[in-house]
């Protein structure tokens, strides 16, 4: 019985980091679905997410649950500020060139992170409601570990419900599979452009919320990692692929969680876990779990 | 003709850096000497990873990892073994280090050629991967060292790092490193090898039907620039006295791509010179980061300010090149899956 | 020289080609035609290595002794045996010198190994001193010995096409496929072009497979003709054959 809680505990706490995972690596995909870039700032983006929502609840007279709707809507507008300055102008240049951007743009924000929000650690303020252990069974868990799975699974309904019915979802889809007859017909390209980066960072910041009641330690730095691992995720499951992100999130959950439970003599290596699976799937499946292979035209 | 003027402006710029160093030992105090020390070392960075990412069109983020290989190679090395056993007091070195104690010369060859045969072992797979992708995984190979070094208790002594490494770096050896690199990188450049890396930068599918196995090439190339950037790590070490694992994060590789971005991507003297603005601009600019006492006036530094000032700068270099003179189309195609 | 026998290509489920067969005798100039989306650069793509087939083989015969199934190998690997192209859409090396294009041409038949080339010793010196001489020559018989130090990607159209061409000679093929060459030119110098591939030809012992849209160089150059619709060989034979073959006529007209 006592084996059978123990790995119901590390299941839910898997599930939990996997939809997390996914939530952020939902914007790469996205993202590169359209412009075949690494938004490396994205991971930052996340941070601005967790700052900002720190900010509100602690800064301004506004009830949490307002801030922690806002603030993602101000990162999804950050995100498209992110997209003018660093990316536009480089459309249409060569991958190297845009992606040495992206990474001077995520060098920026976390170094204005540093600048403004200071490099000491801060505590994010987790609401009572999210924060009680319940017993269930023999298991004692957390709320927000079933609260992380719920949310993501309802942003995920409303995001496949936004790419499958509605004209601008559409013309998002149509813009991934091919950029110029997408864009010879009369699709607004930038706006849809926009409205990915919109999203992607919406999400990313509803995703740093949700890890911030989890892991209620601030730092400018933070969106590293998980940025990372959660482009891992996305390559994982096939990038340009929605369900592929998600899939590759929980796999990449999971993953790190039970190699620290099953193993606890590799878990200083729980960092390099993501990576070693990065580097299986490009070799065996370079498009990834739900990818599909391009071929170059020549 | 063109051949011997050519000649005689590198024995012109090779006469003037020993002057230069030879009058800089004489007269420049620790501090300075320091920041010239830096210079070189990161010129050598420069060059070998705009051999990579410039010269044969790759996009390499792993420079960090096959720095710390180098930097831990001639730390382990070249330390005396009494030093080794003041280090791993948690746990004791492998048996097989314990008692060595090479020189200098031998130890940065071993830790050029170690990071080499890594960057084979992780080219040999990875080098397939276009751009993006291979950012990514190189970048993954370095966190991955990265978190190795900080587990291998015995081998590296983890966290903890290594202190009391031999300062034999100076600027002799700081700048020999350099100009050895910079004689290695236009001749190989020069020759059809060179070229043939050009090319496979230029259009990898032009460069087969050419003839060329992208496959050989990449490697090589790969490997060449990996072998200095573990010579250039082991220099860091042997400056520094003290690393441990968290010196190799992608900081450092950000700091060297600024370098090649600046100078150039494929441009050799153009490497050379921004490896010594930047580094001395990081080192002047530091005043945005610290607090300076000017006796009346207290000057509040803002910690990441520094940092700011680099990213920008290389967002703004990298669009407003493009804006100008670098043409080039070959944005959208979808070149990141071979078949 | 050039064997290919039925020979598919699908991408997905898109047939660019069908069940081809053709052949290539030793110094021949074949022609391959067809209207756009035929399938021409695809059999061009298949026998240079860039793609691999979905069935079929291509044997391929230097020196009629030995024999090498194409297959399966690399683009560089097949370059090696002989077989060189040039590109329908132009891909020269942009950013280099109109001389450095040429001189990597070479680069395949360098004996000398990388750190020979570093060190420069007398024996690769002399070698590069060989190969500098010979893309010199190429470039001459191009007419493009004056621009050698301008940059590939300035030059005009028609000028990079022929440096593709050069570009492909100093390989030392046995066989040249040229894809399009004469796109873009005008009658003039449509009829040097002619008047060039005949004199590589013969100064370099070449077999020559092309595709070309301009009917006049085809038949006026060609011993054979393969024609080509939707992926399917509709039509071969020598030129006077081919125009007046009532299927290739239908093709080009669009009808049926």
């Amino acid at each position: 019985m006592g084996d059978v809680s123990i790995f119901l505990q590390h299941l839910t706490n898997g599930i939990s980091l996997g939809s997390l995972y996914a939530l952020i690596a939902i914007g790469y995909t996205m993202v590169y679905g359209i412009l075949r870039l690494i938004n490396f700032a994205h991971g930052d983006i996340f941070m601005l997410g967790v700052y900002l929502t720190f900010y509100g609840v602690i800064y301004t007279p506004l009830p949490w649950w307002l801030v922690f709707i806002l603030a993602p809507l101000l990162t999804g507008f950050i995100g498209i500020l992110l997209e003018k300055v660093a990316y536009k102008p480089l459309r249409g240049s060569a991958r190297i060139t845009i992606l040495i951007s992206a990474i001077g743009a995520s060098f920026l924000l976390q170094n204005l992170g540093i600048v403004i929000f200071g490099g000491r650690p801060r505590a994010f303020p987790v609401p009572q409601l999210l924060n009680h252990v319940i017993k269930l069974g023999g298991v004692s868990i957390n709320v927000v570990t079933f609260i992380i799975p719920a949310v993501s699974i309802l942003l995920l309904i409303g995001l496949t419900y936004f790419t499958t019915k509605t004209k601008t979802g559409l013309a998002m889809r149509a813009l991934s599979k091919d950029y110029e007859t997408a864009s010879l017909m009369g699709i607004d390209i930038n706006r849809i452009i926009s409205i990915t980066f919109f999203m992607g960072s919406f999400l990313a910041a509803i995703g740093g919320i949700l890890w911030g009641s989890r892991y209620p330690q601030l730092m400018p730095l933070m969106g590293a990692m998980p940025g990372l691992k959660s482009f891992i995720a996305a390559v994982v499951g096939g990038i340009g692929n929605i369900t592929g992100a998600v899939i590759g999130g929980f796999i990449l959950g999971l993953g790190e969680i039970m190699l620290v439970a099953f193993l606890p003599r590799l878990s200083g290596y729980r960092d390099a876990f993501a990576f070693v699976l990065l580097i299986i799937i490009l070799l065996v499946k370079p498009s990834g779990l739900m990818g599909n292979k391009v071929t170059e035209k020549v | 003709m063109r051949e011997k003027s050519k000649t005689h402006v590198t024995l012109i710029i090779l006469v003037l850096t020993i002057l230069g160093l030879f009058l800089a030992n004489r007269y420049l105090d620790a501090y300075k000497i320091r920041i010239i020390n830096l210079s070189g070392i990161y010129v050598t960075l420069g060059l070998s990873m705009n051999l990579i990412n410039g010269m044969t069109g790759m996009f390499s983020l792993g420079h960090a990892g096959f720095m710390a290989i180098g930097a831990y190679t001639v730390g382990i090395l070249t330390m005396p073994v009494s030093m080794k056993q003041m280090n791993f007091f948690m746990q004791p070195i492998v048996p097989f280090l314990a008692n060595v104690e090479w020189g200098f010369l031998p130890a940065l060859l071993a830790a050029g050629l170690i990071a080499a045969l890594f960057g084979v072992l992780i080219g040999a797979p990875v080098l397939r991967l276009t751009d993006d992708y291979l950012a990514i995984a190189t970048l993954g190979f370095a966190e991955i060292i990265r978190v190795v070094f900080t587990n291998t208790q015995s081998l590296t002594n983890g966290a903890l790092g290594l202190k009391g490494i031999p300062n034999y770096t100076n600027t002799w050896w700081s700048w020999g490193v350099a100009l050895v690199t910079m004689w290695f990188i236009s001749f190989l450049m020069k020759g059809t090898y060179g070229k043939a890396f050009l090319a496979i930068r230029e259009d990898e599918v032009a460069a087969r039907a050419m003839g060329i196995n992208l496959f050989k090439h990449k490697v090589m190339s790969f490997s060449f620039g990996c072998f200095f950037a573990g010579v250039a790590g082991g220099l860091m070490a042997a400056l520094l006295g003290t690393i441990d694992p968290n010196m190799f994060r992608i900081t450092l590789t950000f700091n060297i791509l600024l370098i090649v971005v600046l100078g150039g991507l494929g441009k050799i003297g153009g490497t050379v010179i921004a490896a010594v603005v930047v580094t001395v601009m990081m080192e002047a600019l530091r005043f945005l980061d610290e607090s300076i006492d000017l006796g009346l006036v207290q000057i509040k530094g803002i910690p990441g300010m520094r940092m700011v000032v680099f990213s920008i700068i290389l967002i703004f270099v990298v669009i407003v090149r493009e804006k100008g003179f670098l043409k080039r189309t070959k944005g959208r195609e979808l070149t990141y899956v071979k078949n | 020289m050039l064997k290919i026998e039925n020979l598919d290509m699908r991408f997905g489920g898109v047939v660019a080609c069908n069940n081809f067969n053709g052949e290539i005798g030793n110094g021949q100039i074949v022609g391959l035609i067809g209207p756009n989306g035929a399938g021409k650069t695809t059999i061009f793509n298949v026998v240079t290595g860039v793609y691999k087939p979905t069935a079929g083989r291509i044997l391929f015969s230097p020196n009629g002794s030995e024999q090498h199934q194409l297959t399966g190998l690399s683009p560089d690997r097949i370059a090696k045996l002989g077989v060189c192209r040039t590109f329908q859409n132009i891909r020269l090396f942009g950013e280099l010198s109109v001389l450095e294009n040429v001189f990597i041409g070479n680069h395949l038949r360098v004996k000398s190994d990388v750190f020979s080339t570093v060190l420069r010793l007398p024996h690769y010196v002399t070698e590069e001193k060989r190969l500098y001489e010979k893309s010199l020559y190429l470039l001459e018989k191009i007419g493009l010995q004056d621009t050698r130090d301008e940059k590939a990607s300035s030059l005009p159209y028609g000028m990079q096409r022929r440096l593709e061409i050069a570009r492909a000679l100093a390989t030392d093929p046995k066989l040249l496929l040229l894809d399009e060459p004469a796109a873009g030119m005008n009658p003039q110098e449509t009829k040097e072009l002619i008047q060039f591939i005949r004199e590589i030809k013969q100064e370099f012992g070449l077999t020559i497979f092309l595709i070309e849209h301009h009917m006049d160089v085809i038949m006026e150059i060609s011993e054979k003709i393969y024609v080509l619709d939707h992926g399917v060989l509709i039509a071969e034979g020598n030129p006077s054959e081919i125009q007046r073959n009532e299927r290739v006529v239908e093709a080009y007209l669009g009808v049926g």
